[in-house]
């Protein structure tokens, strides 16, 4: 198993089979969000107390839970790249964040839509929303601090102790709404009787075709960052006549 | 629900039209960011070893 | 020791280390983190004194009073166990209506009325059609349609 594990991180490898896989992802990513666009916007009943308004949910909650998704895979994979000292672990952590941070950004900028018409204001400092604003603080500490450091392994690991620091928000932003009083509701997609499928099932659409997209971006930013650490010249070589 | 009531989205639609415009926008962004990122890397991959052929 | 097991235990104390360090701080801002306060938690004393605060709960169902000639309204905010007077001039979200969730921003008066300077409707994570709804708000319809 190892000696697979092993094989793929080798650049050459990863590079091909990456290049491979990528369509895989893309596809049925572009396929899933079509169909969560049509499901959310015109097959779901509208709700009975926001009207057609709550439809924002459909790219509301993707968006968030691709924002804290994705970065405990970037933790994750600073983790390893911290303890195995895996330069592609450190790459899966650098291609993640700036991904993590704009879904991060369109959770915050959706919900800040959905929340003027609905609460009554564009923002309030509750539990929720100020944790998930620190989440997009962090990806662009990450961000800053990898681009600030000239030595890459010390950027790596500079950087990695950064993210793993910041995992503590996760459990927080989660459980946010359950811990304190706050203005944003309950959790509706891990509530089960909070949505009937006729409503959810668009969402779900959504979450898995931004899963697929994620994957299919990550790797394409892999492929960048295979080749810009790259010193063997002959597989590159090889590789860039193609 | 015609056409029109679909843009109107009762009401809401100065909300939810630019919230779904933000997303699609921010997705689109991504993948061309990604792939230029990429095209790059290729491109000065390719100076780097021409750089290296000429040295040698 | 292999180095390698030195790191992971580095990892591992960094992620536990900070939970720790954040379960402390964020229990002792406890009371800052708290968006609002229930009736229950006004009555109870809890709420600060002399400054403005925030007052969460349902408005009481036939509470709801406006004052013809002007736009101030009074109501009662209640979490089934409490309840508070509540009045307030100025605008209201869509959302607000009785037996509805209300976020109000204010100071307690001397009389035991909430004087508030903004109102935010709060919605709970439930959603359904508007059919679905009505068959919960009539029920002995459900049962009829034999």
């Amino acid at each position: 198993m190892w000696t697979w594990f092993h094989k793929l991180a080798s650049p050459p490898h990863f590079y091909r089979i990456a290049g491979l896989t990528i369509p895989w992802f893309s596809w049925p990513a572009l396929i899933l969000i079509l169909v969560g666009l049509y499901g959310g916007l015109v097959l779901a009943p509208m709700d009975y107390q926001q009207g057609e308004g709550f439809r924002i949910f459909y790219v509301h909650v993707p968006s968030a839970i691709m924002s804290m998704f994705i970065y405990s895979t970037m933790a994750i994979a600073a983790g390893i790249g911290l303890i195995w000292r895996m330069k592609l672990a450190h790459a899966v952590a650098a291609a993640s964040a700036p991904i993590g941070a704009w879904f991060t950004f369109c959770a915050l900028a959706t919900g800040s839509l959905w929340g003027k018409p609905m609460w009554g204001t564009w923002w309030v400092w509750d539990a929720r929303l100020t944790s998930e604003l620190i989440l997009l603080f962090l990806y662009l500490g990450f961000i800053a601090l990898r681009s600030s450091i000239e030595d890459p392994q010390r950027a790596d690991r500079s950087a990695a102790v950064l993210a793993l620091v910041g995992v503590i928000n996760l459990p927080v932003i989660h459980y946010s709404v359950v811990w304190w009083n706050s203005l944003h509701q309950g959790s509706t997609m891990f509530n089960p009787g909070a949505m009937s499928i006729q409503m959810k099932w668009p969402a779900l659409a959504m979450l898995f075709g931004f899963m697929l997209y994620y994957g299919a971006v990550l790797f394409v930013r892999l492929r960048a960052e295979v080749i810009r650490r790259e010193r063997n010249a002959a597989w590159l070589r090889e590789e860039l006549a193609r | 629900m015609n056409l029109s009531d679909f843009f109107y989205m009762g009401g809401y639609a100065a909300f939810l039209w630019p919230a779904y415009g933000l997303v699609l926008s921010v997705l689109v962004y991504n993948v061309w960011s990604a792939r230029r990122a990429h095209q790059e890397a290729r491109r000065a991959a390719v100076r780097r070893l021409q750089m290296e052929e000429t040295r040698s | 020791m292999t180095p390698r097991r030195k790191r992971m235990i580095a990892v591992a104390a960094i992620v536990i280390g900070v939970g720790a360090a954040t379960a402390v701080a964020l229990q002792a801002f406890q009371e800052n983190i708290m968006y609002f306060y229930s009736p229950s938690q006004v009555t109870g004393g809890e709420a600060p004194r002399g400054r403005a605060f925030r007052l969460g709960g349902l408005v009481t169902t036939g509470s709801l009073q406006r004052t013809p000639g002007s736009i101030e309204i009074n109501f009662l905010v209640t979490d089934n166990a409490e309840t508070i007077p509540v009045k307030y001039s100025g605008l209201l979200p869509d959302l607000f209506r009785e037996g509805q969730g209300v976020i109000a921003h204010g100071k307690l008066n001397d009389g035991g009325v909430f004087v508030a300077d903004e109102v935010l409707a709060k919605h709970d994570e439930n959603y359904m059609p508007p059919e679905v709804a009505d068959t919960l708000k009539t029920p002995q319809s459900a049962g009829g349609a034999s």
